[in-house]
């Protein structure tokens, strides 16, 4: 990416955390179960995404070398997104501006970032395991929030609580859907002569250049 | 694998896991209320000495309760669902300890509209009378502010003009220490444990 092109993705995610930090978009947020889960968390962990892009030309070696298959940046990513999926920590973020702080800080650096960064070196196998993973942590908890009977966090009403299981629910519906046809059926493209479908192959996993399509 | 992999997979490992353990307190609470209940049976809480005003317009202090098991509940009168549960909770508690060191406290957190007519009325509903059985307002809001953040209740607008809040009742021990939870609909021998005497 171009030095230019970096620094403008950089404003971006500055921008974009300053604005999801303000008051009037912070409360709106806020104040929907289903628009905090669904909407300001992945956001604030895009934000490190975006920062991971920018960071990438100078990641430190020792980091790229320590971080083999990305494993620990990935499972750092997913400590800090299972935390702050806890209804204890929502409320707490809520009832609490300093552990909301704490919510706006850690999940750019804690999740999004090291995810950004490792997410390269994950090989195509790991890539497939995590996507079936957060579908189907993301389907058993909307199952959840919708079965429950009383109210999980202090801060939301029951049907708030249920809407945001439904949105849940709907969520890894789409994902498992769009990862399925990704992966089996592939966006619809013009006829390609015979010796492209190995790369074509290798890239709908995933499978950089670097690795090679198995051989039949 | 590459060198340096081992110490920074146990150093996230190590961060990971004592993270959540301190936010669940020991995988034991994903809730507010499961931390709650944890935290108020390992170290229960001092109350705080708030001035209040019962049904018959009489103020009193909580600490007058000091030597005597107190149960409180939190409540806004115009609610159609959940207070009502706990006005016939307590009207139960009555009826099966009548001579029990027993006092009953009915705190609204809706001084708004709660005035001590509003008071009275959902009194009378249930067969409460003071001093047994007081439902009352904090003389002012810093004092139902303090309440609310001792008992950690949390009442939030249901959107039609009322509140949304917990249906559970609070035991406030002999020492004046917020020392127990009571689930909704508890029955009579549930409660009666609840209230036995913590460890000064």
């Amino acid at each position: 990416m171009r030095r230019i092109a970096r620094y403008k993705l950089l404003l971006a995610a500055c921008v974009a955390w300053a604005c999801l930090w303000l008051p009037p978009l912070r409360s709106m947020l806020e104040s929907d179960m289903t628009l905090h889960m669904t909407v300001q968390l992945p956001l604030l962990t895009a934000i490190g995404v975006m920062l991971a892009m920018v960071l990438r030309p100078h990641e430190p070696c020792w980091f790229a070398d320590a971080d083999w298959l990305g494993i620990p940046g990935v499972l750092l990513a997913i400590f800090t997104t299972s935390l702050w999926m806890l209804p204890r920590m929502l409320d707490l973020a809520l009832g609490n501006v300093s552990i909301d702080l704490l919510k706006f800080a850690s999940l750019p650096l804690l999740a999004g970032l090291p995810l950004g960064l490792s997410w390269p070196r994950v090989p195509a196998l790991g890539r497939a395991f995590l996507w079936a993973n957060l579908i189907s942590m993301l389907a058993t908890m909307g199952g959840l929030y919708l079965g429950a009977p009383q109210r999980l966090c202090a801060y939301y009403r029951l049907d708030q609580q249920s809407a945001a299981g439904t949105a849940l629910v709907a969520i890894a519906i789409v994902l498992g859907l769009a990862w399925f046809i990704v992966l089996f059926i592939g966006a619809p493209s013009p006829a390609k002569p015979r010796s492209a479908d190995k790369s074509r192959i290798n890239e709908r996993f995933g499978w950089g250049a670097s690795h090679t399509f198995p051989r039949s | 694998m590459k060198r340096g992999f081992i110490p920074l997979l146990g150093l996230v490992l190590l961060i990971g896991v004592s993270a959540l353990a301190r936010a669940t307190d020991g995988f034991q609470a994903v809730t507010s209320d499961g931390a709650r209940q944890l935290s108020v049976a390992r170290h229960p809480r001092s109350i705080p000495d708030v001035r209040l005003i019962d049904q018959n317009g009489h103020s009193f202090s909580l600490a007058d309760y000091r030597g005597k098991t107190l149960l409180v509940d939190f409540i806004y009168t115009r609610c159609p669902t959940l207070c009502g549960v706990l006005g016939n909770d307590f009207h139960r508690v009555l009826a099966a300890m009548p001579n029990k060191q027993l006092d009953l406290l009915s705190v609204s957190f809706d001084p708004a509209n709660d005035d001590h007519e509003a008071l009275k009325l959902y009194g009378d509903r249930f067969g409460a009378t003071a001093p047994r059985w007081r439902i009352a307002v904090a003389a002012d809001r810093r004092g139902l502010d303090a309440l609310l953040r001792t008992f950690g209740v949390v009442v939030i607008p249901d959107g039609i003009g009322g509140f949304v809040h917990d249906g559970f009742i609070y035991v406030v021990d002999q020492h004046g220490r917020f020392a127990n939870i009571i689930e909704p609909n508890a029955s009579a021998q549930m409660i009666e444990a609840a209230m036995r005497p913590a460890k000064p």
